[in-house]
């Protein structure tokens, strides 16, 4: 068992397939642990060489905001993590729009270079996919 | 055609484990092939064997357990999201199995279509 590729043989095991694979991130930073397990899958599946690429939409825009503290909440500030994606190979970041303006946010409130689509592009970009997860 | 599934909520608390339940058992008796559920987030929770719900209830844990010994299907635990609720082999009914999260976006990677289950 492999401690990277969580428990997979990949050679074997994937054949050499790429897919397009989108993490569809909705969910606030906190107060639920969806977004910070989501991550993890993202993490694992740089691992397997797939097309990768992150949205960020509804609450999930939050994940992004610059200048989280979380100390008095007693809770891991795991924000710095999405900065390291590039390191990953994960650089395909969209933000919906939408989602942004709702919340008062421009792109300059956000940890990471991403690129802003409208809902209309992002579900363009999502019939695309081979595999979409939802968190 | 080949399904690959993933559970994100706990059983009892959300329906997401029922509905699951439910489009496995029809993708099977269509003649599908449901080679792998992915339990994650609470999740986890529906491989407890000491789940006792009450006896009118359905029991959610060993409906998972009969449908992967009748079917042979693949129930993978996420090991990261396992530990810290305090899911270990110990309490793990019968034909659940815990994993990395690499089962996940091999599943992903294999099937024809993944289905996620959740909020």
């Amino acid at each position: 068992m492999s401690e990277v590729t969580g428990g997979v043989e990949m050679e074997e095991e994937t054949g050499g397939t790429v897919k397009k694979f989108m993490f569809v991130n909705r969910k606030a930073p906190y107060g639920t642990i969806y977004a910070l397990e989501a991550l993890e899958v993202v993490l694992i599946s740089a691992a397997f060489d797939q097309d990768v690429s992150l949205v960020f939409l509804d609450d999930g825009v939050y994940q992004l905001k610059k200048g989280q503290h979380t100390k008095a909440v007693d809770m891991k500030n795991f924000s710095p993590t999405y900065r390291a994606l590039e390191g990953y190979d994960i650089d395909k970041l969209y933000v919906e729009k939408e989602s942004l303006e709702q919340r008062g946010l421009t792109p300059d409130d956000l940890v990471v270079d991403v690129q802003v689509l409208s809902a209309d592009e992002i579900s363009k970009l999502m019939a695309e996919q081979d595999v979409v997860l939802s968190f | 055609m080949k399904f690959g599934i993933l559970v994100n909520e706990g059983p009892f608390q959300h329906q997401a484990s029922d509905t699951a339940y439910h489009f496995v058992k029809a993708a099977l008796e269509k003649g599908h092939e449901v080679h792998r559920v992915f339990f994650y987030h609470d999740g986890v929770n529906n491989s407890n064997k000491l789940s006792e719900p009450q006896q009118d209830d359905r029991n959610i844990v060993q409906r998972w357990s009969k449908l992967a010994q009748e079917h042979g299907i693949d129930l993978v635990v996420c090991v990261a999201a396992a530990l810290r609720r305090g899911i270990k082999d110990e309490i793990l009914a019968p034909g659940f199995r815990i994993s990395g999260l690499g089962q996940l976006v091999e599943s992903g990677i294999q099937a024809d279509r993944l289905v996620v289950f959740g909020d």
